[in-house]
């Protein structure tokens, strides 16, 4: 069992099933508003990130396409966050 | 030390490499950048009407939703131990992983189509409202890739099945997978902006 953890890809495989519960949880508790969107965004980049490094195996790629994929997962963020934002005002 | 293994063109532990052929990453940034179109405008739409939004957005299958994004998840999971199993020059494992990534993808189809017939049985349709418009074109836009990444496993199991990628060569099997991985990606951004966020 200890051999399991040593491979990145099973590590990042139990936290995305835990990160999936999380928001489906989030969903099923009635969260709305500012900080319930801050939370599943941070999920949601948190398990992008995972797939991107050690799905992707981009971790140890050349830094360019590191930060543009990673760069992708700023950008989808950012423009939900922003229009999330001008939703709440 | 036999000359024929010193000679092998192994690469260095430490050299940084792109996993897959440049042409399949190019066509997943493509991929990619349509689809973040696709989430800015739905984020856009929703500032617009967002009392809308979230009435419609509570009539949709969160479970369902939920579960399908643990079967993309593992079906990702499968296709990396497929691609770790090739580079030890383990094809039978590679195969066996690729299959099951396979089922997790057909599992994940199955659920969606109960989750459209469900919809499409209460009359909604594209044209109901801006909604269910963005619902239906974003997930069936995503759908198709579904369809797209399996058919490209199904060709992976059966090389895989022929010993077609080894220690020396797997960039076929890595490049699939990177699509692989591409649908699943976009299902974990799609599944908390259009079934859960508000």
């Amino acid at each position: 069992m200890s051999t399991f953890f040593l491979n990145p890809a099973n590590r990042a495989w139990l936290v995305l099933l835990v990160a999936t519960g999380i928001t489906w949880w989030l969903g099923e508790s009635g969260a709305a508003g500012t900080a319930a969107i801050l939370a599943m965004l941070a999920i949601a980049f948190v398990k992008g990130r995972l797939i991107i490094l050690d799905f992707m195996e981009l971790r140890h790629a050349p830094l360019m396409w590191r930060l543009v994929l990673e760069g992708w997962l700023i950008l989808v963020s950012g423009l939900i966050l922003i229009a999330y934002w001008i939703s709440l005002k | 030390m036999n000359t024929i293994t010193a000679t092998l063109p192994v690469e260095a532990p430490s050299a940084k490499r792109l996993p897959g052929d440049l042409a399949i990453w190019v066509f997943i940034l493509a991929e990619m950048l349509a689809f973040a179109v696709f989430f800015g405008s739905y984020a856009f739409a929703r500032a617009h009407n967002v009392e809308m939004f979230n009435l419609y957005q509570q009539t949709l299958d969160r479970n369902a939703g939920a579960i399908n994004t643990l079967l993309l998840v593992t079906g990702s999971w499968f296709v990396v131990l497929a691609v770790q199993a090739a580079h030890r020059d383990n094809s039978r494992a590679a195969s066996r992983y690729i299959g099951l990534g396979f089922l997790c993808g057909a599992g994940f189809l199955v659920i969606k189509v109960f989750e459209y017939a469900a919809k499409f049985g209460a009359g909604i349709s594209l044209s109901t409202n801006t909604f269910y418009m963005f619902y239906i074109s974003l997930t069936f836009f995503h759908f198709m890739h579904v369809i797209l990444g399996m058919v490209i496993l199904g060709i992976l199991w059966v090389k895989t099945r022929q010993g077609a990628y080894s220690s020396r060569d797997a960039h076929g099997l890595e490049s699939g997978a990177a699509y692989w991985h591409m649908v699943d990606l976009l299902w974990i951004v799609l599944f908390p902006l259009v079934y859960v966020m508000r």
